[in-house]
């Protein structure tokens, strides 16, 4: 029987898919790095948990929440696809295995729940946050990318330009970041007492591997190995770079230094905005849409402060605004010469394209903020949102995971083994 | 027999060991720590947040010695430690009433 497999596309979308799976672990580093020693165990639990939860929902009927037959422009029919046993029959007429396309979409979802994470370290009980983004997984993550992606989705149907995730993945992971840091509040002594990262090393290798796996994020997005992914492939590399620029000229001439934190960031910020708008650029487009991320989004990461939210990882001045940016920016820089083929003002083609790309991002954010919010609140009023003050100052890997992360000395700590599942056997002792 | 402690800025470290080692000490104590004195600390920058970090990192050195050569090993070190700066350190000295060899058991000077 002939088949239409195409085994060049197929070897490329498994390959991207598991490179965006290597930016999860790359986030956990990035914000594990950022945070105080004691409590960056829970930081890459929070991301890793994030991977956890979301790839099971996933399996079960996220996938066909996401893209299944559209009801109404809204949401993908649950049951179409669930369990995924329909879709493992080889379709000859295929050119990628629909496996694949679940796989890589599937990496998707859970990074972007795992980004939320980054508003909320130090302090969040953990079973309260895999709660949150299990439902945040349900109620937002797969109807949003049905209306961004699926065909059918409401967004999707009126035009909107996402190649890689703009907007179903940044915009969305960032107003429900803002939303979260408001309900669950500040660390205790933000703003006051020094909360300087532990480890500047692990955020560049974080930063590294973001990066490496978002080629396979935005040049997989074209689902084919083909001239679209190459460009898009271009213009996230050439975006990244001016963007760490942009945000280190602004350190400069702001604080007077050029920060390792600041490069790191940087990189993020223009991964994030080139991510909606690696096909509908040009490389200069993309060297613009990166400069202006990486100079927005090192100033955007101060209003926190100004309006007393502790976004502690700076989700929303990164992933909002640097989402926002790079999807509206389509409307002024597309140009119909790259793979997707339509022109933005700079280009001639008035403002319909602009108009179309800030009703589609607004939505988003509007949605995701009131449904994280109304999330964040019930978990909160249940008490399972946030740990005791007593347990956030002596540190939140401890009192969540009974770890520490570094064992520096060569004492032991001064303990002795107390015995296999002990921990159970104590907690009856003392409560009897 | 007395407890010399210094607090010392670390790049130092090296020439005071090597000028205890010179004068026949035998043995000390060396710990990183931190703290303030007159020199003040320094002004860090994450994503434009500035914060002053006070506290300076130091070397504490402890020497266990003979009552008898207490002015020339505080000589010795005050030299070797000295730049002429601001947050050089200090150095005091507590008396200490008894010191046990542990591998043998010798007590007071002999234990040194």
């Amino acid at each position: 029987m002939d088949s239409a497999l195409n085994t060049g596309d197929t070897a490329w979308m498994l390959t991207a898919a598991a490179m965006v799976l290597l930016m999860i672990p790359g986030l956990a580093f990035f914000y594990g790095g950022m945070v105080r020693s004691k409590s960056v165990l829970n930081m890459l639990m929070m991301v890793m948990g994030a991977l956890f939860i979301v790839g099971v929902l996933w399996v079960l009927f996220g996938y066909s929440m996401t893209f299944g037959t559209s009801m109404g422009g809204l949401i993908g029919n649950p049951t179409e696809f669930f369990g995924l046993e329909s879709l493992m029959a080889d379709d000859p007429e295929s050119t990628l295995p629909i496996m694949a396309f679940v796989a890589f979409q599937g990496m998707f979802a859970c990074l972007t729940v795992g980004l939320i994470a980054g508003a909320i370290p130090d302090r969040t009980k953990f079973n309260g946050w895999l709660i949150f983004g299990g439902i945040w997984a349900i109620l937002v993550y797969f109807p949003v990318a049905h209306w961004v992606w699926a065909s059918g989705g409401w967004i999707f149907e009126m035009g909107v330009i996402d190649f890689a995730g703009g907007t179903a993945v940044h915009i969305n992971a960032g107003a429900a970041a803002l939303a979260l840091a408001i309900v669950i509040g500040k660390r205790a002594g933000w703003p006051r007492t020094p909360m300087r990262p532990h480890n500047l090393t692990l955020v560049m290798i974080g930063a590294g591997l973001l990066w490496f796996g978002w080629f396979g994020f935005n040049a997989g997005s074209a689902l084919a190995a083909n001239n679209t992914s190459a460009v898009v492939f271009l213009n996230t590399f050439a975006a990244t770079c001016a963007a760490a620029i942009g945000w280190l000229v602004v350190e400069k001439l702001r604080d007077g230094h050029m920060t390792t934190l600041g490069a790191a960031s940087g990189i993020v910020a223009g991964l994030v905005a080139i991510t909606p708008a690696c096909s509908a650029v040009s490389p200069v487009g993309a060297l613009i849409v990166g400069v202006l991320a990486g100079v927005i989004c090192a100033l955007a990461v101060s209003l926190k402060y100004r309006f007393g939210y502790d976004d502690s990882l700076d989700v929303v001045g990164v992933h909002l605004v640097g989402g926002l940016l790079g999807t509206l920016l389509i409307g002024f820089l597309a140009t119909d010469l790259a793979p997707a083929g339509v022109n933005g003002l700079f280009y001639g083609g008035g403002v319909e394209q602009l108009g179309k790309q800030a009703i589609g991002a607004f939505s988003v954010m509007a949605y995701s903020f009131v449904v994280a919010l109304l999330i964040g609140l019930i978990l909160k009023a249940a008490g399972i949102m946030r740990i005791s003050r007593d347990d956030e100052l002596s540190g939140i890997d401890l009192a969540e995971h009974a770890e520490s992360a570094y064992e520096l000395g060569d004492s032991g700590g001064g303990g002795h083994f107390v015995g296999v599942g002990a921990g159970s056997v104590r907690r009856d002792r003392e409560e009897i | 027999m007395k407890l010399v402690t210094a607090i010392i800025k670390p790049f130092k470290l090296e020439d005071v060991k090597n000028a205890l080692e010179a004068i026949g000490v035998r043995g000390m104590t060396v710990s990183e720590s931190s703290g303030f004195g007159r020199q003040g600390g320094h002004t860090e920058v994450y994503r434009g947040a500035e914060y002053t970090v006070d506290l300076v990192p130091k070397v504490r050195l402890e020497v266990l010695i003979d009552s008898d050569r207490l002015d020339e090993v505080l000589d010795v070190i005050t030299k070797a430690a000295h730049t002429g700066k601001i947050g050089d350190g200090k150095v005091w000295v507590t008396p200490v009433e008894e010191v046990i060899r542990v591998r043998t058991g010798e007590r007071g000077p002999d234990a040194l």
